[in-house]
């Protein structure tokens, strides 16, 4: 398998990469990185669990290769809190209790962020439409939901 | 948030578990890190529904570079099962369902093993196959299991050898031939389910290390590790102490990561390749097919009632489609028998419950365990019932159904519970009885009513163990080999033991993971009783941690331990107002008078419960003192509008009550209601299909839809009622499951108010909603 090096900034530290062509984008981050809060549930684009930022745009992970993200600027869900301090994302999640087996939280978080980046005041017709690629088996999206709507009152992301 | 959080039993305290989940912290099996030396599993799976392993030929396989070892039905010839010991790890001389499990390669990376996987040629004798619950009990249908009558089966569950059936349940009460002429109506019919999946959003992994000293661990999801610990190590003769399960956080359970499924063959594959952990995950496809799905039903159900709405008789037959192989599906009949009325006082019944083989994956636990199965139709007579004697269908619900002390079908005396409270409250909350305008011309509006009931489906015996210990600062740790799904668990365990103690619950931390070499025992993490199970154990334990502080303070004090109090982590007299703080005392004890020695030392509490009163119910008749341990009940009210141009249903409103006894935390329960009203809601439009040669069509997120965002309510109204259980740590009772078991026939009642439509088969898909409407115009 050919190998490639790559340049990316994850959470904001630039890193050079040796990665195979055929490695996927969560592979690098997993398997590479050890980056584990971006989860994989689908390997197929269908679940949303791996939602990532590249260059601020929520992202299937599973379904871009590493090499494409060679010069991109990735942000996961270890960046949101990156000295422990919540975001006001996170500390609404926590609030409205957002989470129940927390394995699609990370991917939810990623792109709820991703909206609250482009459009700070989204209606609720919005941040469903935002977290539409997001499967959530256990939350019903309710608080989840509510958690987005409350961090946008509270000052975005 | 508050930091300190006095007496915290009935307060919605933040979940013990959330930071690490928002921070993406938390560790799932998928996350551990095994190093260099991890090998990777794949599962070679029948590519037919029914057919006779001719021969296996591995030899191109073993010959491709980095393949360590290839393991068949040969090599693992004991079978595993929960209450019915039917299934091979690995299929021997018969594949019996289109995914099952053929042989299993372990190479050294992910693709190598793919390829192996490919290289392994498997001989088939294709035999016919069997699809239908139904039909499969019919004499002439394909035998999937001749040797049933040799299989070890527990003394509670009655397979029928040289049959299919693998469990025949019988409730008789009453005369039910001498009732039906007393009937001023009765309404019959027959309704189906398909089979459906779980679909947690974490697909299974499990990885496992078998050492040369013959310490085997496995590392897994799992809601049930002791039973898989106890399983697994029967199937493959592996001393108990010797076998190790440890299982971080699940990324969702719903009963699908219960009993034993894929995790077995990592440990047969580990075998193979001693001192290599293996590592085996599921592909989302496998996810649906290989693991386990929720069992097809098919239900034939007749109900009568006099002239003022007093049921009077009711006969049916439930004959749930097992799927090749039973993890829990036999005792999942069973329970659907024992309950088989619903919750409703019924003098006359004759009930029959079947599990039945068929050629699909297998049928096992799912969230309701047999109850949503069958309170789609129960519900849906009930409604039909009270409209040919002119009731209100909510009314005919109070009138009948099932309250406290009452004599249930099985002769049990029903323990205290508020059903109608339920139903007063859900129904207010929708405007019961107010006709409300659609949104739009071309579109119905309806409201409809369901109420349920279900029982933790379990042996009479299982038991739950806690273990409380104290840190030096007086900080907690409680040990219980009890899973947290996300349903809560762990934030109740440590509010209960915060509040035996009488310490903050911020001062609580619950050990994780769930580790079968240092937490104490649990039986599963199953039939939500967890809150109830668990936590009287934990409540035990905490009262032991407890009773030993104060013995300690009190001989310091030369008092009497019944006149100290701990609260807020201080040790108090009534009597003398004297205080001491638990920080140190907990660990290093008290010193005697001028340091004259010590009393006291670290302080560890135990506490186990198990519940020690359920019966075994006659054969014949299915009457027992006592069938199980309680019940917990609700009703849920749902308003909805259909679509007459698509078929397209859409839920405006769930209002959702349960009875849990005791709302140890209000607002999780809250979240358990919102979500399984939408599980329920999605659970109603989903379906696994097949093609005529039992091939599955839909394993993926794609064709397979589970409620998105998008989909949910526009309000969904969760409550409760609080009547306490006799032997419910402060009262409460489990409510993780029952939030899902009324929504698709509360839902099928509503389309009814709208449409004049009755649905006897899920899934309720928009083409068949629009179907039926075009048959009724053209009718």
């Amino acid at each position: 398998m050919t190998h490639h090096t790559i340049t990316v900034t994850i959470n904001g530290a630039r890193e050079r990469l040796d990665v195979p062509s055929n490695m996927t984008l969560l592979q690098m981050l997993r398997d590479k990185l050890a980056l584990t809060g971006t989860k994989n549930g689908c390997e197929a684009g269908e679940c949303g669990a791996c939602t990532v930022l590249v260059n601020g745009e929520p992202v299937n992970s599973c379904m871009m290769l590493a090499v494409e993200a060679d010069g991109c600027e990735i942000l996961t869900v270890e960046g949101l809190a990156p000295e422990g301090r919540l975001s006001p994302l996170q500390q609404a999640f926590v609030e409205h209790n957002a989470v129940q087996c927390g394995f699609c939280t990370p991917g939810m978080l990623m792109s709820a962020h991703a909206l609250l980046q482009r459009n700070p005041r989204p209606t609720e017709e919005q941040i469903k439409q935002a977290l539409v690629g997001n499967l959530c088996r256990c939350t019903g999206y309710v608080r989840i939901i509510r958690a987005v709507q409350a961090a946008a009152e509270e000052g975005g992301a | 948030m508050a930091e300190f959080t006095s007496d915290p039993v009935g307060k919605s305290v933040p979940r013990i578990d959330i930071y690490e989940k928002v921070t993406g912290s938390a560790t799932f099996a998928d996350d551990m890190q095994f190093g260099p030396g991890l090998y990777y599993g794949r599962l070679v799976r029948s590519p037919h529904a029914h057919a006779l392993i001719r021969h296996i030929d591995a030899t191109r396989a073993l010959q491709l570079p980095g393949v360590k070892a290839i393991v068949t039905g040969a090599d693992v010839p004991k079978n595993i099962g929960l209450y019915l010991i039917d299934r091979p790890i690995f299929a021997r001389e018969r594949a019996r369902y289109v995914g099952e499990p053929v042989a299993g390669v372990v190479a050294i990376s992910e693709e190598i093993s793919h390829q192996a996987a490919q290289l392994i040629q498997v001989e088939y004798e294709e035999l016919p196959a069997v699809f239908d619950p139904v039909e499969a009990t019919r004499p002439g249908a394909p035998l999937l299991h001749p040797d049933l009558g040799a299989y070890k089966v527990a003394n509670f569950i009655f397979p029928e050898p040289g049959s299919n059936i693998s469990e025949h349940f019988k409730l008789r009460r009453g005369n039910v031939d001498t009732a039906w002429a007393q009937c001023a109506a009765i309404v019959e019919g027959t309704f189906r389910l398909p089979q459906i999946q779980h679909v947690p959003i974490e697909p299974h992994v499990a990885v496992s290390l078998w050492e040369a000293s013959g310490q085997v661990t496995l590392w897994t999801c799992s809601q049930s590790p002791f039973a898989q610990r106890d399983l697994i190590a029967q199937s493959l003769d592996i001393p108990h102490g010797n076998l190790r399960v440890v299982s971080p956080y699940v990324g969702g359970g719903f009963g699908g990561k219960a009993g034993v499924s894929m995790e077995v063959c990592a440990v047969s594959m580990a075998r193979a390749v001693k001192g290599h952990p293996v590592k085996l995950r599921m592909t989302r496809e496998e996810e649906f097919i290989g693991t386990t799905v929720r069992q097809s039903l098919v239900a034939h159900t007749k109900i009568g009632c006099d002239s003022a709405g007093n049921l009077l008789a009711m006969e049916t037959q439930y004959y749930f489609g097992g799927g090749a192989y039973n993890d829990y599906g036999v005792n999942i009949a069973r329970a659907a028998g024992y309950s088989c009325t619903g919750p409703y006082l019924i003098p006359n019944v004759k009930g029959d419950s079947y599990c039945v083989y068929t050629n699909q994956p297998i049928g096992s636990a799912m969230r309701g365990f047999g109850m949503p199965e069958i309170h789609w139709g129960i519900e849906q007579i009930m409604d039909q019932l009270a409209e040919e004697i002119g009731m209100d269908p909510a009314d005919f619900r109070r009138r009948n159904c099932v309250k406290s002390g009452q004599s249930i079908l099985t002769g049990m005396q029903m323990p205290p519970i508020d059903l109608v409270a339920c139903i007063d409250k859900a129904t207010e909350a929708i405007d019961w009885g107010k006709r409300e305008l659609a949104s739009a011309p071309h579109k119905r509006r309806g409201k409809g009513i369901a109420v349920m009931w279900k029982a933790p489906a379990m042996p009479p015996n299982p038991g739950s163990a806690a273990i409380v210990r104290f840190n030096e600062d007086a900080t907690v740790n409680v040990s219980i080999g009890a899973q947290d799904l996300g349903q809560g668990a762990f934030t109740v365990v440590a509010q209960m033991a915060a509040q035996a103690l009488g310490v903050p619950y911020e001062w609580v931390r619950v050990s994780v993971p769930v580790d079968t070499k240092y937490s104490p025992y649990e039986w599963q993490t199953v039939a939500s009783r967890i809150t109830w199970s668990t936590g009287n154990a934990v409540k035990a334990a905490a009262e032991d941690a407890r009773r030993q502080i104060l013995e300690i303070v009190a001989g310091h004090w030369g008092e009497n331990p019944q006149d100290l109090e701990i609260k807020d982590g201080v040790v108090f007299s009534y009597r003398t107002e004297e205080e001491l703080p638990l920080k140190g005392m907990v660990i290093y004890g008290l010193p005697n008078e001028n340091f004259e020695g010590w009393k006291g030392g670290p302080i560890v509490g135990q506490g186990r419960f198990m519940p020690t009163y359920v019966t075994n119910l006659d054969f014949e008749t299915g009457q027992g003192t006592r069938a199980v341990v309680h019940y917990t009940v609700g009703a849920q009210a749902i308003d909805l509008e259909v679509d007459t141009e698509t078929g397209e249903v859409t839920v405006l409103r769930i209002a959702s009550v349960y009875d849990v006894g005791k709302a140890i935390n209000p607002d999780l329960i809250l979240t358990q209601i919102e979500g399984g009203a939408v599980h329920g809601m999605s659970s109603a439009f989903e379906a696994l299909h097949y093609d005529r040669q039992g091939r599955p069509l839909n394993p993926n997120l794609v064709d397979y839809r589970i409620a998105a965002a998008t989909d949910i309510p526009l309000e969904i109204h969760g409550d409760f009622v609080e009547t306490p259980l006799e032997d419910g740590p402060w009262g409460a009772r489990g409510v993780g499951e029952h939030v899902m078991v009324p929504t698709a026939p509360a839902m099928a009642n509503a389309i009814y108010d709208a449409l004049g439509i009755r649905f006897s088969d899920l899934p309720l898909s928009a083409e068949k909603v629009f179907r039926a409407l075009q048959e009724k115009q053209e009718g």
